[in-house]
């Protein structure tokens, strides 16, 4: 990994390919920089992340997780936002038996055009896992 | 869900777009042979999209017997689909096709960290292959589409998409917020290149649209919900007349915004506007010349010489809006050549930044030198000053044309070419959630290749609310956005991907968890003749995926989302 990468933590984005993903992409076309570090996971979804997949991004080495969700923009209905609630309070209640920071889990409403909102939120995420993981 | 074996990747140049941030040759070297050896061919392409490159990816999944490909290019909303068809003609399912997206998310995204650009596009590129081992052969899910198409603003280009979806046997809602149709284009009078009037263009147009019978105009009007996607878009709209409101709902297949731009207003003291009445914009110097006759006169006097100060609230390095309006300097010289023949006296002294009269709209320059119009030019560092000395308005300007000369003006009125902004009121693009570019007009997902799409399927743009344009620009981009939205919804379905949820029948015990999570009722409880379980009901079932994390003996999982492919992209982006 390059030296400028030493300063960032590894974050896993879970993103939505109808919501979240265009956020993303046009984050990239307006030049909006962020960690390179920050990788992301098209779903349809994020009321469909199992909460397995977050545990085993952290056994593997990943420093934090950031579920971009749908919130009120859901496509698939208005339950999206409770239901992806209750997977991070799930998860969460999870990585405190493996006695994983639960902030280290972090969920945010990124809509179709929230680009500058997305990389604010996995700025300051990658300013607190390096605070609190690599200090 | 069989693993592959022979996988090709193709990493994409972007002309420089991926290559001047990313090291695309370290990214092939990084993945070539790599993964088990199941990559059995990686190679850098100029552009990916390209007819040659698909023609040579066509040969290559035959001649190296390829069961998956990747494309490591722009993001999937721009050519997913069409590296899909690429596959399909070389006779592969096209749902083995995986697209990593190294631009939007590597080259762009950090080219201020070349290194870490090109480290990233590495991880995703692997993430992609991992994927991309468990990409099965799948069929398509049809779904049935409702052949209605609500038009948004009925400006011109409003007014010729209704027209022309009209006359491919759709129904279209056309609906306008104001009480009249025609938006800016019914405030014009004489055009250039027309023997029609603005306003005559429009008389026509509505006196077609209120003939047609599959076209419901709707003025007044406003949307005000929209639920559902592509093929079934449910919207509420809210009709004011003499203060009572009505509300409908309209079930449309598709959503075609022609929601048109404002003028630009110049900030009080700009170029002396509102110090004195002698300055003006160019919208109202073209409405003062369409209705007088005889002397020109303002505000009490006789009009004799003219300033246009061009590219305001336009090209600004610092200011809001960089981009050029494209339309004003034809528009200006066309008014100002209109002034010249209809008024007698008049000389014209255009200030200007550089002339874009591209096209045929260099006809209208070349008669404005002939009539002897006088044209000085200035950059951004020396824009012109309008003073005013008693009763004078005097507009001076270091003319970069005689070498930077001093030349004074002693204009009777100033017109201030002002150029088109995004609309103010953006209401309707956030109900959308319509992107925006930098400029803030609506963004289409590619400016060449798809020009009138936006990422949200469905919705197409057309006309002015996308970037300034003039009536025939306009008009071309409204009657390519109405052929896309008929070519979405013509067959009365739409072809949607199979990606739907699986049992594992074997782990499921059915507690019931998933039927209560569902919200489309996908869920069926049957008895397998070994036991009750949970059953998918593939034609209902959206892929959510909202069924997957309540299961809890884990015994769900979304077609390309399964836990096996996302575990293994983790392993790779780790």
């Amino acid at each position: 990994m390059g030296e400028l990468n030493k300063k960032s933590a590894k974050i896993l984005v879970f993103s939505t390919e109808k919501i979240s993903d265009p956020a993303i992409d046009m984050a990239g076309l307006l030049k909006l920089h962020y960690p390179p570090t920050v990788y992301t996971i098209s779903i349809p979804c994020s009321s469909g992340i199992k909460p397995s997949w977050i545990l085993y991004a952290y056994e593997k080495g990943f420093d934090g997780v950031f579920i971009a969700a749908d919130g009120s923009d859901c496509i698939y209905g208005e339950t999206c936002t409770e239901k992806t609630g209750n997977i991070v309070g799930k998860t969460h209640n999870l990585m405190k038996e493996k006695n994983i920071d639960p902030s280290r889990l972090r969920m945010a409403a990124i809509c179709s055009v929230c680009s500058e909102s997305f990389v604010k939120q996995v700025r300051g995420f990658n300013e607190y896992l390096l605070k609190t993981l690599h200090a | 869900m069989n693993k592959k074996k022979r996988i090709g990747v193709y990493i994409c140049h972007c002309g420089g777009n991926i290559s001047d941030y990313v090291d695309v040759e370290k990214v092939r070297q990084a993945v070539d042979g790599g993964d088990a050896e199941i990559v059995v061919m990686a190679k850098t392409t100029m552009f990916a999209c390209s007819d040659a490159n698909q023609r040579e990816m066509v040969e290559d999944i035959k001649a190296n017997n390829l069961d998956g490909v990747i494309v490591s290019s722009c993001s999937p909303k721009l050519h997913m689909l069409t590296f899909r068809n690429v596959t399909e003609r070389a006779d592969l399912n096209k749902f083995t096709y995986v697209h990593a997206n190294i631009r939007e998310q590597a080259s762009w995204a950090h080219s201020d960290n070349k290194i870490g650009a090109t480290e990233k596009a590495i991880h995703l590129v692997k993430a992609a292959i991992a994927k991309s081992r468990y990409a099965d052969a799948l069929e398509t899910n049809k779904i049935k589409a409702t052949k209605t198409v609500a038009v948004i603003g009925a400006g011109v280009a409003g007014m010729k998409a209704a027209l022309s979806l009209a006359e491919k046997d759709t129904e279209v809602i056309l609906i306008e917020k104001e009480n009249h149709v025609g938006g800016r284009v019914a405030e014009w009078g004489s055009l250039f290149s027309s023997t029609e009037t603005g306003k005559e263009i429009i008389d026509r147009l509505y006196a077609e649209i209120v003939r047609h019978k599959n076209i419901t105009l709707m003025t007044n009007t406003e949307v005000f919900e929209n639920k559902g996607s592509v093929g079934n878009i449910a919207i509420k709209v809210r009709t004011i007349t003499e203060g009572t409101e009505k509300l409908t709902e309209y079930t449309v297949g598709s959503v075609l915004m022609a929601t048109g731009y404002d003028h630009y207003t110049p900030k009080e003291g700009e170029y002396g506007y509102g110090s004195t009445p002698k300055v003006i914009t160019l919208p109202e110097f073209k409405n003062m010349i369409d209705n007088q006759s005889g002397k020109l006169m303002h505000n009490g006097a006789e009009i004799k010489n003219i300033a246009y100060i061009y590219c305001v609230g336009s090209r600004q390095s610092e200011g809001e809006n960089t981009y050029c309006s494209r339309n004003c300097c034809t528009s200006t010289i066309h008014a100002a050549v209109t002034a010249k023949q209809k008024f007698s006296g008049i000389t014209n002294y255009h200030f200007t930044r550089g002339l874009r009269t591209y096209g045929k709209q260099e006809i209208l320059y070349a008669d404005s030198l002939r009539a002897g119009d006088i044209y000085l030019q200035f950059y951004e560092d020396g824009i012109p000053t309008v003073t005013n000395e008693g009763k004078k308005t005097l507009v001076k300007v270091n003319d970069v044309l005689t070498n930077n000369r001093e030349i004074e003006v002693e204009a009777d009125l100033v017109v201030l070419v002002t150029g088109m902004v995004p609309r103010a009121n953006s209401t309707i693009g956030t109900l959308f959630k319509l992107p925006k570019g930098r400029d803030n007009f609506f963004n289409e997902v590619h400016m060449k290749l798809r020009p009138v799409e936006t990422v949200i399927d469905g919705v197409t743009i057309a006309g002015a609310c996308q970037g300034p344009k003039n009536i025939t620009e306009s008009v071309n981009s409204a009657l390519s956005a109405a052929t896309k939205s008929y070519s979405i919804l013509s067959k009365g379905e739409l072809e949607t991907d199979p990606l739907v949820a699986t049992i594992d029948p074997e782990k499921c015990t059915w507690c019931g968890a998933c039927e209560a999570a569902c919200p489309f009722d996908a869920i069926l409880k049957i008895d397998n003749g070994k036991k009750i379980i949970a059953e998918i009901n593939n034609s209902v079932c959206k892929g959510c995926g909202m069924c997957a994390p309540v299961c809890e003996p884990d015994a769900i999982n979304l077609i390309a989302c399964s836990s096996p492919e996302i575990m293994s992209m983790i392993d790779a982006l780790v």
